[in-house]
């Protein structure tokens, strides 16, 4: 080199890329996929492959051919959304279903607003709750764990906690009543339930969570709200009355309530900047996610709260500013 | 206690690889170019003119106003020629040639190396024997340090800071300075409190460098008003308001200066220089420069003279290595990039890092995927993502609204974004071009 | 089943009778008597909102027309003379009289002739490379190529060429609009008089450093060496800060300059090429 390279400074670059943020949350995602192919055996891997391959493919063709722009396939962030999308749906969709959700997560939650980055709503969200709301009877029958390892769309189906829960109570029965069905705490704890392939491991995904607020790939700030927020709001229904209101821990235990709270509303495209708006957006998703679990017509509401929530961001963010150095007027 | 600023900062990796080499004097220099403006402020007027013969610490250009200081000769010589050459911006500004013959020092100065710990010196005598030393702020500002050591009116200076800090990754001359030149570094700080007036001052240094805090710790017996403050190692600790946050707690107001909280920053190879100037009346015409680099085969600090072409230095520590993409004048973060190896060592000047080809480029940038880094590790609480947008759209009012001109420029933004994203060149854009509106607007 | 329907009409027309009462109200209360010739004026403006008037947009330009009782100074560089006439007609105002100007980039310092020295790496902004240093090249006045101006330009009357590395003007879509000359952190881009089939010559260097230093970074800088003054029979060349700068207005472009300048930095435009070449001794 006989020129001397100049350019402002810094001169030092940190370690952080797109890609190794976006990898360090598939890692993150690993042992709660281990848990499902533990439990729901080959049809987790099915959906999984499926749904990364066809988010990738996507990713490229419409980068490729519709905007004409450099495919950009391996910063991974369409693996993580092809994971995640994978992640909240029932290992017994059929093939073609997984597929049209992967088009409309890539194509219509992230790509129509100009690719990574710039799309207000979480891609995978955007997915899934397009495939549940037009293909309810498949989204909402889910194997059962264990017995339908060798199984895929032919394995034998069964309700989600959250499922049983709002039917019993409909019914007139009590929670002390319906929590006799349902499985002991460890078993939710350890994801032994029906429900979407990756949802249902509370200790993986927060073993996941653990590692990616330790590598800084997220702040502790938004698992944080969410979860104290179910807690509270929930502790108090409970308290009021326990006989038709489940207890926190269930509610922390089931749904995809620990899949939504550490890995989807943490997503950074979709979330806010400082921790204050974290805390706002937080609280929402969690208020937001107990109101429609308790009083609303669906079982489950994590993943609509995240929704209704992500479109409050820019809002947040314009007007929740950090505290600035020397701002507020101190020492008198 | 180790204390440390609360709001944001980073870890850049510390890179002090030159921290063990004691410090050298650099062999004098055939030539050297001294720039009539080294400090922050207004040029000073050359006095010589060509084939004039000049001596080691004689005026030869002086102060043109306020905000100004001295320039001194750093060799015994003749001037070679007065005119425009390019400094390490690489526009031409007034630079004063001497070809160098001998070292002669001009008379009254005492050069020796014996310590002078009584001081005689009252407020005024210091602060004039500063001003006409030429002393400015050696930390990088460059600021003249003759009016940093008068309080204003009507303010009350409680505590003087030094800065020992050094956060910069690679720089070691501060580091070298307290260790080597401890005792005068105390004497300096005395001198300077007996111009500020205040019975109180802490050195505020990070604990990467226990030898030094450990070093000066020793010698506080004789000066019970001085105090060892050692910091976390985070970047920007140096920084003046994260140092005043950090030592005494107090936030300096936005826009203000520090005074406004009663305290006075000072950069230790200042505070050295003040002890020269006052007890052995010798000028600013040397200064400890740190030269590094991985691929340098001997990293350095040299006591060098001001004018010397950083080239002489780098030759000194070993010579440019093979596949050297940059050479970066001051630290790697806040340090500026040199087009040329032709440009002469300022007072500013307190490191040369060489830095390999691979690692001079910029990763490529990406869109923005709003992780909110820089927001966090922000040290005065801005969102760089918003400035960034809005300095690069040219929405001057934005930039001002969301407090642009707060930016201190430390570069933590542009170092923590996962995108490669140069927030910091668009937000200082933003600043220039905001803070012409301002002056617009004054008048 | 007939209550519904009869209810939610009735609802929803009660609803809507409030809220058009309510606007009509509001429209009542807030109602700004305005010149009813700004309206008139501004449908006459192009709607470029160039700010090549000196106003921020069409409409402030229409309201200071209006205002102002003598408009020769106003001028709007994108319109026509004929439009503008219809606007002064429209106010019963005098036009002032405007030389037709178009812009001129005063930088002919192609990779060629100006070697790089350095190589930038920073955010691809002229202003920002501008603000930091001198740039690739060794000259700190020439142009930094990051087509800042193309950026400016409303009209896509300037370009990049990517061989030269310079912007090029293109003079039919030129409306001296001006916004370019203020994009330029470096100040190359001046607005020059029209002339006739776009014929032009000027110097197309603004370097103000001595002539050795200035050739030494590019071979066709103004080295002020002062010949094209000396040979210029209208005044119409002076030297100041060791460069040369030919006035539009007093130029005749009788093209006796250009072959006197021995770095070429002088340049002729648009003109037919010399029958032959005149006596090159002396």
């Amino acid at each position: 080199m006989d020129k001397l390279i100049v350019s402002p400074s810094p001169h030092y670059y940190g370690d952080y890329t797109v890609k190794k943020l976006m990898y360090g949350v598939v890692y993150a995602l690993l042992p709660a996929f281990l848990v499902s192919v533990y439990f729901f055996g080959i049809g987790a891997l099915i959906v999984t492959a499926i749904s990364i391959v066809s988010c990738l493919a996507f990713e490229y063709l419409i980068q490729k051919y519709l905007m004409k722009t450099e495919p950009s396939v391996t910063n991974g962030s369409a693996l993580v959304t092809g994971l995640l999308l994978a992640f909240n749906l029932p290992t017994n969709l059929p093939w073609w279903i997984i597929v049209i959700g992967a088009l409309v997560a890539i194509g219509v939650g992230k790509m129509t607003f100009g690719g990574l980055g710039n799309n207000p709503f979480n891609p995978a969200l955007v997915g899934r709750v397009f495939l549940f709301i037009s293909f309810p009877v498949q989204m909402t029958s889910w194997p059962t764990p264990v017995a339908s390892r060798l199984q895929y769309t032919d394995a034998v189906t069964g309700p989600t906690p959250l499922g049983i829960m709002k039917e019993g109570l409909s019914a007139q029965e009590t929670v002390p009543q319906l929590m006799e069905q349902l499985p002991g705490y460890m078993d939710l704890f350890l994801g032994y339930m029906h429900g979407s392939m990756g949802e249902i491991s509370a200790l993986a995904l927060i073993a996941g969570g653990i590692y990616m607020v330790f590598r800084k790939i997220i702040t502790w700030h938004i698992p944080a709200s969410i979860i104290l927020s179910v807690l509270v709001f929930t502790g108090i229904l409970w308290l009021i009355n326990p006989y038709d209101n489940a207890d926190p821990l269930f509610h922390l235990l089931t749904g995809g309530l620990m899949l939504g709270a550490i890995y989807m509303a943490t997503d950074y495209v979709t979330s806010p900047m400082t921790p204050k708006g974290m805390w706002i957006f937080g609280i929402g998703i969690g208020v937001i996610t107990v109101a429609i679990r308790v009083f609303g017509a669906y079982p489950e509401g994590v993943s609509f709260a995240i929704l209704i929530m992500n479109a409050f961001v820019p809002l947040i963010n314009k007007y929740v500013k950090p505290d600035g150095f020397g701002e507020e007027v101190k020492n008198g | 206690m180790i204390k440390t600023f609360p709001r944001g900062g980073i870890h850049p990796p510390e890179d002090k690889i030159s921290a063990g080499s004691p410090i050298r004097e650099l062999p004098l220099p055939k030539t050297v170019n001294i720039p009539a403006g080294q400090h922050l402020g207004a040029q000073a007027d050359p006095l010589v003119k060509k084939g004039d013969k000049v001596k080691t610490g004689q005026l030869i250009a002086k102060s043109s106003g306020f905000v100004s200081a001295n320039i001194h000769s750093s060799v015994t010589g003749t001037v070679a020629k007065v005119d425009l050459i390019m400094d390490s911006s690489g526009y031409r500004r007034m630079t004063i040639s001497i070809n160098s013959e001998k070292d002669e020092w001009l008379e009254g100065i005492d050069t020796s190396n014996t310590l002078r710990k009584n001081i005689t010196a009252k407020k005024e005598e210091i602060i004039e024997k500063t001003r006409e030393a030429g002393i400015v702020g050696l930390g990088g500002a460059t600021f003249p340090t003759h009016i940093k050591l008068s309080v204003p009116k009507g303010k009350k200076a409680e505590v003087l800071i030094i800065n020992g800090a050094e956060c910069e990754p690679c720089l070691t001359s501060d580091h070298r300075l307290m260790l080597e030149r401890g005792e005068e570094l105390m004497v300096g700080i005395r001198l300077i409190m007996t111009a500020l007036g205040v019975n109180k001052a802490v050195i505020g240094i990070e604990n990467n460098k226990p030898d030094a805090i450990s070093h000066l710790q020793s010698l506080i017996g004789d000066y019970p008003e001085i105090e060892v403050q050692p910091l976390t190692v985070k970047y920007p600790q140096g920084a003046e308001k994260q140092l005043i946050k950090a030592i005494t707690g107090r936030e300096v107001p936005s826009g203000k200066l520090p005074i406004e909280v009663g305290a006075v920053v000072h950069n230790a190879g200042t505070a050295f220089a003040v002890y020269e100037a006052v007890q052995k009346k010798k000028p600013l015409i040397e200064r400890y420069v740190t030269v590094t680099g991985k691929n340098l085969s001997t990293p350095s600090n040299f006591l060098v003279r001001i004018g010397t072409p950083v080239a002489e230095l780098i030759e000194a520590a070993g010579g440019l290595p093979e596949g050297t993409g940059k050479v970066v004048n001051g630290g790697p973060m806040m340090g500026k990039a040199l087009n040329s190896l032709d440009v002469p060592v300022t007072k500013g000047t307190s490191g040369i890092l060489v830095i390999p080809e691979e690692k001079s480029f910029r990763k490529p940038a990406l869109n923005c995927i709003r992780c909110a880094k820089c927001v966090s590790i922000c040290p005065m609480g801005l969102e760089p993502y918003l400035l960034r947008a809005a300095s690069e759209h040219k929405k001057w009012d934005m930039v001002e609204a969301e407090r642009g001109m707060d930016c201190m420029e430390c570069g933590s933004c542009s170092y923590i974004c996962p995108s490669g994203i140069p927030l910091l060149d668009f937000i200082r854009l933003g600043k220039s071009t905001v803070s012409k509106i301002i002056r617009s607007r004054k008048q | 089943m007939s209550d519904i329907i009869i209810n939610s009409i009735i609802i929803v027309s009660a609803m809507g009778l409030a809220a058009a009462l309510i606007l009509f109200l509001v429209a009542k209360k807030f109602h700004v008597v305005e010149d009813p010739r700004i309206e008139q004026v501004e449908e006459e403006l192009p709607a470029a909102n160039c700010g090549g008037c000196g106003y921020p947009g069409c409409r402030a330009f229409a309201e200071a027309l209006v205002k102002s009782e003598d408009i020769s100074d106003l001028n709007c560089p994108v319109s026509s003379s004929a439009d503008m006439e219809k606007i002064a007609s429209i106010l019963g105002k005098e036009l002032g009289q405007q030389d037709p100007l178009v812009a001129v980039v005063g930088c002919a310092g192609t990779p060629d002739h100006r070697p790089k020295t350095n190589v930038y790496d920073g955010a691809r902004s002229c202003t920002i490379e501008s603000s930091l240093y001198t740039g690739e090249s060794g000259c700190p006045y020439g142009c930094l190529g990051f087509g800042e101006c193309v950026e400016a330009c409303n009209f896509d009357a300037i370009h990049m060429n990517p061989e030269t590395n310079l912007p090029e003007v293109n003079d039919d879509n030129c409306t001296a609009c001006n916004a370019c000359v203020v994009a330029c952190p470096r100040d190359i881009i001046e607005l020059r008089k029209k002339n006739k089939k776009d014929r032009k010559i000027y110097v197309s260097c603004i370097n103000r450093e001595k002539g050795a230093v200035a050739r030494k970074n590019c071979k066709v800088a103004c080295i002020g060496c002062g010949k094209c003054v000396k040979v210029c029979p209208y005044e119409a060349i002076t030297l100041e800060n060791n460069l040369a700068y030919i006035d539009a207005k007093k130029c005749r472009l009788c093209r006796k300059c250009a072959p006197e300048c021995p770095t070429n930095a002088i340049l002729e435009v648009n003109f037919p090429a010399k029958k032959k070449k005149e006596a090159t001794a002396g």
